[in-house]
């Protein structure tokens, strides 16, 4: 077994593992904590695909941005230390039998199907690659999905501050 | 034991995706809802990278998939924070069961 595939196999443990304990720990600061822990590790699966890049933007906007706004509002809305309530019985048996279904159907699915590589030469994932095809505006570039993305965040972000904002009225009650 | 390949990472990012999907189904809780959509997020990620690693290694299509999949996760998941703390502020609470008026 050479190092790459230990490496490989322990991603995998480390994701799963922590991804599984997300979802289901009675604590709700203790299961962000695991999703950070499986953010992690998808982040080194893509340093172990040697896609830099993409694992800098996942450590940055998933682990650096979206877990601390999530940690953030649950000491905003969670009174500390109170558990979760179990879920009933019969929704965790259903949900479970739900999900292993759609494990086995779509784990049938891919090992029956032939994946073939496509035939063109390798391009490098390099920074100047991404950067050039990114603001390029000929029918291989995506300087459109770039724009609409941009006013996409412009509007979340006015979206946000309108919603969460405390009116006048409101506080004066 | 064969070669990693292209299904090896299926399988791991199909369990992420169907661990998330559970997770959606038992949690009445926004903040942890939130948290399984997530993980069901980043398992089409690494769907998407490893397609082009190992099928579309001339394009780079699937990275320019990724990175617009996680600006729009970023997206969704702070208006989905405002939403919640929003809820929390009108009904103290953020179960999902708590918030029913436009239900009948």
């Amino acid at each position: 077994m050479e190092a790459k595939e230990i490496i490989f196999y322990l991603l995998a443990a480390l994701t799963l593992g922590s991804g599984l304990l997300a979802v289901t720990a009675r604590k709700i600061f203790r299961a962000a904590i695991f999703l950070l822990f499986s953010l992690i590790g998808i982040a080194g699966f893509y340093f172990w695909l040697q896609y830099e890049f993409i694992a800098a933007v996942q450590i940055v906007v998933y682990v650096g941005g979206i877990v601390v706004l999530i940690i953030f509002s649950i000491f905003l809305t969670q009174q500390a230390g109170t558990d979760l309530p179990n879920p009933p019985l019969r929704r965790i048996i259903f949900s479970a039998l739900a999900a292993l279904f759609g494990l086995i159907f779509s784990w049938m699915l891919i090992s029956q199907h032939p994946f073939k590589p496509g035939a063109e030469s390798p391009v490098a994932v390099s920074v100047a690659n991404i950067g050039s095809m990114m603001l390029n505006v000929n029918d291989t570039g995506y300087a459109l999905p770039f724009e609409l993305v941009s006013i996409l965040l412009l509007a979340a972000m006015v979206g946000c501050i309108v919603i969460a904002i405390k009116s006048r009225t409101e506080t004066a009650n | 034991m064969e070669q990693i390949g292209l299904q090896h990472i299926l399988f791991v990012s199909i369990s992420l995706f169907f661990i998330g999907v559970y997770g959606f189904l038992t949690r009445r809780n926004l903040i942890t809802m939130l948290m399984s959509v997530e993980l069901i997020l980043n398992s089409v990620n690494l769907n998407f990278i490893a397609f082009n690693k190992y099928l579309w290694a001339g394009r780079l299509d699937g990275v320019f998939f990724a990175i617009f999949i996680i600006a729009i996760a970023a997206c969704e998941a702070a208006v989905a924070i405002a939403i919640i703390i929003n809820l929390y502020r009108s009904h103290k609470s953020i179960d999902v069961e708590s918030a029913a008026e436009m239900k009948y």
